[in-house]
């Protein structure tokens, strides 16, 4: 640590305004804010002190994403050996899970150097400091997307949504839709042929995806998984959303630590189960089927596309819930309907607020008018 | 005089991208280039002739029936537009379709009529017309530029991307999409709107200076 300080220090002056490297300074303190606590102190007015900053909370939620993105890596090993045929022998857990890390990580690096690469020059255009918003975003993309997508694909789909969906709107914390999900939203529908049905598992093996064989109605050419298998994640689907069990580790994280709402992941949950009562799908199937808990967890929650009043986080989540089944039973179009809910009602979060704002105001007016 | 009352719509205030009138049909004709450059040229002829007559009629048109009028002339002229389109292009008419028809209520043509041609001379009308169509052309040219581009792989009808280039020549592209669909145009319309929005101010900060 303390050689690391003295060659940030050695270099700092280079960088700082008027040196050498002077307009590179935006990339120099990011790079001094991962390595290090920068020194830098607020000048004016009065602060609350606290140790959880913007890193410390998204680092929150990569680590939350990591048993998702571990089994993730073991399942895609898994489909890859099952995809052999019925008589094939499995090989060991690690060169299952060795499969699984080779095919995943490239996604991985293609999610962060492109997006991280945007974020930099953005930042330095405008003379920005670089934000930590990436670090979490680039960590859910390659989670909710097929293991088998094209690199260039990806990379066009992380490039749009940091262009598009973050920066245009004045980068992390001003963006409307949740980033990750908006990557994934161009690929379903730039190239729906590779986000659904059978080009999702390749290696021979054609097979659908649970959800996509409720929405076929079972043509019986493949037996539908169990929900015990579901449940733990045993099926394919995109990297990180098949395993319930992870999910709800790291929603433990993230309630535990304060970081994501418990609102709007319960009342999401209690919206999707009252609108599965509609449906001839079972409730509990609704609920470990596809990216239903995923997005629940990690991406409904998003603090800066949800609403921000407490009365609003129930409205939002039960709404995310009810729409996603709704989408699901009628719209056979779109079998996944956890996205396009959330990006509708990341869009009228701050509608919501609005009104919760609003009704609370007219309520301490006639409260006051009554006592006075 | 007239050198201005022609450049102006082209870029400074340009219909679509600065004033944002006739945005719709941007949306609805750019999927393929060659239809959207029979529309921008059905639009320049309506915008420039409607001008022109009822710029020649401005002073015996009462003023409070001036819209029918207006509409009247509008209709006649797309109607006319319609059938030289069905009777000469008529793969294009189809493909158009039902938006030829809707040139009426493109905002552009109105909206120079009651702008300018009512209040200025046949000549200057018809230019100004002219030129509008010509603005709203240049924007529907780069939107379906970039959407046939990349949601066809093809210019004007004609392949631009190898065929060895397609996963199912071998090679690794595919088509985007969603440039085929209407959120793709609006995108692109508005990245277009932001081009022309910095420029301006670019200007603007230049002739404030001066």
């Amino acid at each position: 640590m303390k050689g690391i300080e003295k060659i940030v220090n050695r270099i700092k002056p280079v960088f700082s305004k008027g040196g050498k490297l002077g307009f590179l300074h935006s990339t120099f303190d990011a790079f001094e804010a991962f390595l290090l606590v920068p020194a830098t102190v607020t000048r004016k007015g009065s602060h609350i002190r606290d140790c959880n900053d913007l890193k410390r909370v998204m680092i929150v939620v990569v680590i939350a994403l990591v048993p998702c993105l571990l089994f993730g890596m073991y399942n895609t090993g898994l489909q890859h050996y099952m995809a052999m045929g019925p008589g094939a022998e499995l090989p060991g857990f690690f060169q299952i899970f060795w499969y699984g890390f080779l095919r995943v990580i490239p996604l991985v690096i293609v999610s962060y150097v492109v997006g991280l690469g945007i974020e930099f020059t953005v930042a330095q255009i405008r003379g920005h400091e670089v934000n930590e918003g990436y670090l979490v975003t680039g960590m859910l993309i390659p989670l909710i997307v097929p293991v088998t997508i094209p690199l260039w694909m990806l990379a066009t789909a992380v490039a749009f949504s940091v262009l598009i969906g973050k920066e245009i709107f004045g980068g992390t914390g001003m963006n409307i839709w949740n980033p990750a999900l908006l990557a994934r939203a161009f690929l379903f529908f730039s190239y729906p042929a590779y986000m659904t049905g059978d080009k999702i598992w390749i290696d021979g093996f054609s097979g659908a995806t649970p959800l996509a064989l409720w929405t076929e109605q079972a043509t019986a050419t493949q037996p539908m998984p169990s929900w015990m298998d579901m449940f733990l994640g045993f099926i394919p689907g995109s990297v990180g959303e098949t395993s319930v069990v992870c999910i709800l580790l790291g929603a433990a994280i993230l309630i535990y630590t304060g970081v994501a709402s418990w609102k709007i992941m319960v009342s999401c949950l209690a919206g999707a189960a009252l609108a599965g009562l509609l449906g001839d799908i079972p409730v509990h199937y609704h609920l470990v089927m596809g990216g239903f808990a995923f997005g629940c967890v990690f991406m409904a929650t998003d603090p800066v596309s949800s609403p921000q009043t407490e009365t609003g986080k129930w409205i939002y989540g039960a709404l995310i819930g009810v729409l996603t089944i709704i989408i699901r039973l009628f719209n056979p179009g779109y079998p996944e309907g956890m996205m396009l809910a959330i990006l509708l009602m990341n869009t009228f979060a701050p509608l919501i607020d609005h009104y919760v704002v609003a009704v609370h105001v007219k309520r301490k007016m006639k409260r006051i008018a009554a006592n006075g | 005089m007239n050198k201005r009352i022609f450049l102006d719509p082209l870029f400074k205030n340009n219909p679509v991208s600065v004033l944002a009138l006739g945005i719709c049909s941007a949306l609805a004709v750019t999927v393929k280039m060659e239809p959207a450059l029979v529309m921008a040229l059905s639009v320049t002829l309506v915008t420039g002739f409607s001008g022109f007559i009822l710029s020649l009629l401005r002073n015996t048109i009462p003023d409070r029936i001036r819209i029918i009028v207006q509409l009247i002339v509008i209709a006649t002229l797309v109607i006319l537009v319609d059938l030289i389109l069905k009777a000469f292009a008529y793969p294009i008419s189809k493909q158009l379709s039902v938006f030829v028809g809707l040139i009426i209520t493109n905002c552009i043509i109105m909206g120079r009529i009651e702008a300018f041609a009512l209040h200025n001379k046949p000549f200057p009308s018809l230019v100004d017309g002219i030129a509008n169509g010509l603005g709203y052309g240049i924007i529907l040219v780069a939107v379906s530029f970039f959407r046939e581009l990349f949601g066809s792989g093809t210019l004007m009808g004609y392949p631009l991307i190898p065929e060895k280039w397609y996963v199912a020549g071998g090679g690794f592209y595919e088509n985007n999409g969603l440039f085929i669909l209407p959120p793709m145009a609006l995108i692109v319309v508005g990245l277009i709107v932001w081009v022309f929005n910095a420029r301006n101010a670019k200007n603007d900060k230049k002739a404030w200076n001066k």
